[in-house]
């Protein structure tokens, strides 16, 4: 097993750990925006995709990174923008609009 | 120089992710929560674009511009499409993981490790799977696909046998990656698995299975983090996937069913069987003048909203239902089961879109025990979750599922279009009870009239 693996490993058990405790505690009144602030934050896709588009090193892998950087920003766009919208609503008796 | 200031920027990126999640579990700091998040996600793209293996950015800028202009849009969806802007928006994130795998399976192919080539390899599953599953679940709950699960005899064993084969063109390709005519028979079994596993999925079952989803998308980014040794990707497909996790368990719970019984178990069909053959009883039914008396003498009044409240887009008539008992001195509850609605929390967002303060809104266990004290029960659109079968009848499908207890209220009001059954397709006994008034006609056009009455008619449209 190569060291990066390893490493690799122990990030993700990490990671893993203490995404289910985080998540645990988010009330129930906000499990819509916990889902789509996660689905935005799946878009980290966008990542691999910049690297893939941007190396040049054939024809079709930059073709298939242009398309999967498009896709990973239509998520990563929209998956903000409407988590944004969505507490915004959010208020308490008594309060007007934030 | 900037090599050495990459991993810090995506460190303050992972740093960022945790944060949000961290701020997102109560609504005073949610806001910021989505802030710090999409902070570290400029930070993940800016730390990526500075890297120097980046050879042109035209194609890059270009992807950003279409992203965007179609991102956009899509954010500004109405809140009662929450639920299939979400499942395309998984599909859309998946389907860009699976394309990086494909990418890079033909630039490093032969010469590839097994161990990242398992990782790719699981990447690309996912991705594609995750990326029609979505797609399907898009379709089914913009209704352009039927919401009823569709079942045919050996789906079971098709599914399974396919799944079997994506997994054994996988295992076969980690050990001899220069298969390479096997690749693209790999990608379709995980696309065609993607399509079957929602085909018997109906719509009552679609917060688990969204959830799900929202997990696959996460993993196939953290796998995509092990092909590029990239440890910002790992944090943040492992927050994802564990976030996805958990919301498929709780849902799972709130409908006392396993997760495989939620993939394969096919509910509606079942059910539609086991729920024939009953006598049709009586019921009461009432006007909306009546019901608006009811709930002007009841004191304290629980509104129970289902699917059926989204579906007739009635959240901002409610609101005004609301604000007029509240005027009349009448103290008025929300009950949300965890499952009401397509997706976790979709009541919520529904019913905070129409202005009414969150605290109103409570949550199933606790609002379970103010029900006896309650004068008036309003079901707007919710039928299973109000079942009482589910506590005593054993023969009942919906047996052993956490319910609302609704009957236990002085008077059950529901609205309700028809006497069809709900969605598992079983009668609900409440409805026969002698505390149950129904008023039949659209959520909506039902609701405006009784906010009508309590105004004392003055408004007529």
């Amino acid at each position: 097993m190569s060291r990066e693996l390893e490493l690799g490993l122990y990030v993700f058990l990490l990671a893993t750990f203490l995404g289910l405790e985080l998540i645990r505690r988010v009330s129930p009144l906000l499990h819509t925006p916990l889902m789509s602030l996660t689905n935005a934050i799946s878009a980290i896709a966008v990542v691999g995709s910049i690297l893939v588009a941007g190396e040049q090193r054939s024809a079709l892998s930059t073709v298939l990174g242009t398309l999967a950087v498009t896709c990973s920003v239509i998520n990563l766009v929209g998956g903000y923008l409407i988590t944004y919208r969505m507490l915004r609503m959010f208020r308490k008796s008594g309060k007007g609009k934030p | 120089m900037i090599e050495r200031i990459i991993p810090l920027i995506y460190i303050g990126a992972a740093g960022s992710f945790i944060l949000a999640l961290k701020w997102l579990s109560a609504i005073p700091t949610a806001r910021r929560g989505v802030i710090v998040g999409a902070a570290g996600m400029a930070l993940a793209v800016i730390g990526t674009l500075l890297k120097p293996e980046i050879e042109s950015y035209r194609w890059i800028a270009v992807a950003f511009v279409a992203g965007t202009a179609i991102g956009i849009p899509m954010a500004m969806m109405p809140m009662t499409a929450v639920p299939q802007r979400t499942a395309l928006s998984h599909a859309f994130g998946a389907l860009a993981a699976a394309l990086v795998g494909t990418a890079e399976y033909y630039l490093r192919a032969p010469a590839i490790g097994r161990f990242t080539m398992a990782a790719l390899a699981l990447e690309v599953l996912l991705g594609f799977l995750t990326f029609t599953a979505s797609l399907m679940a898009f379709g089914k709950l913009q209704e352009i696909l039927p919401q009823r699960p569709i079942t045919f005899r050996f789906q079971n064993s098709l599914n399974l046998s396919l799944l079997g084969l994506a997994a054994a063109a996988g295992a076969t390709l980690v050990f001899r990656p220069e298969t390479s005519w096997l690749f693209p028979v790999f990608g379709a079994l995980a696309l065609a698995f993607g399509v079957l596993l929602i085909i018997p999925i109906g719509g009552a079952d679609m917060p688990t299975v969204i959830s799900l989803l929202n997990s696959y998308a996460g993993l196939a980014a953290a796998a995509m983090g092990f092909v590029l040794d990239n440890q910002l990707l790992i944090i943040a497909g492992a927050l994802d996937g564990s976030s996805g996790l958990i919301l498929s368990v709780i849902m799972c719970r709130a409908m006392n069913r396993s997760f495989t019984n939620v993939l394969f178990g096919a509910f509606g069909q079942i059910q539609a069987a086991g729920g024939t053959g009953q006598e049709r009883r009586a019921v009461r039914s009432a006007s909306p003048e009546d019901a608006a008396g009811i709930l002007l003498a009841a004191e304290r009044v629980i509104v129970v909203p289902g699917y059926g409240m989204a579906v007739a887009q009635a959240q901002h008539k409610v609101r005004e239902l609301y604000d007029a008992l509240t005027k009349a001195g009448v103290d008025v509850k929300f009950a949300i089961h965890p499952v009401a609605g397509r997706m976790p929390g979709h009541m919520n967002v529904l019913l905070a879109e129409a202005d009414i303060p969150y605290d109103r809104l409570v949550e199933m266990e606790e609002v379970n025990s103010d029900f006896p004290q309650a004068g008036a029960a309003l079901v707007i659109g919710a039928n299973d979750v109000t079942n009482p079968a589910a506590r005593h009848d054993r023969n009942s499908p919906i047996y052993g599922m956490p319910i609302l207890d609704v009957d236990k209220a002085r008077t059950v009001l529901v609205i309700k279009r028809s006497m069809n059954p709900g969605f598992a397709g079983i009668d609900n006994e409440l409805y026969y009870s002698d505390r149950t008034l129904m008023v039949f006609g659209d959520a909506k056009t039902v609701v405006g009239n009784i906010v009508r009455e309590l105004a004392g008619g003055r408004d007529t449209v």
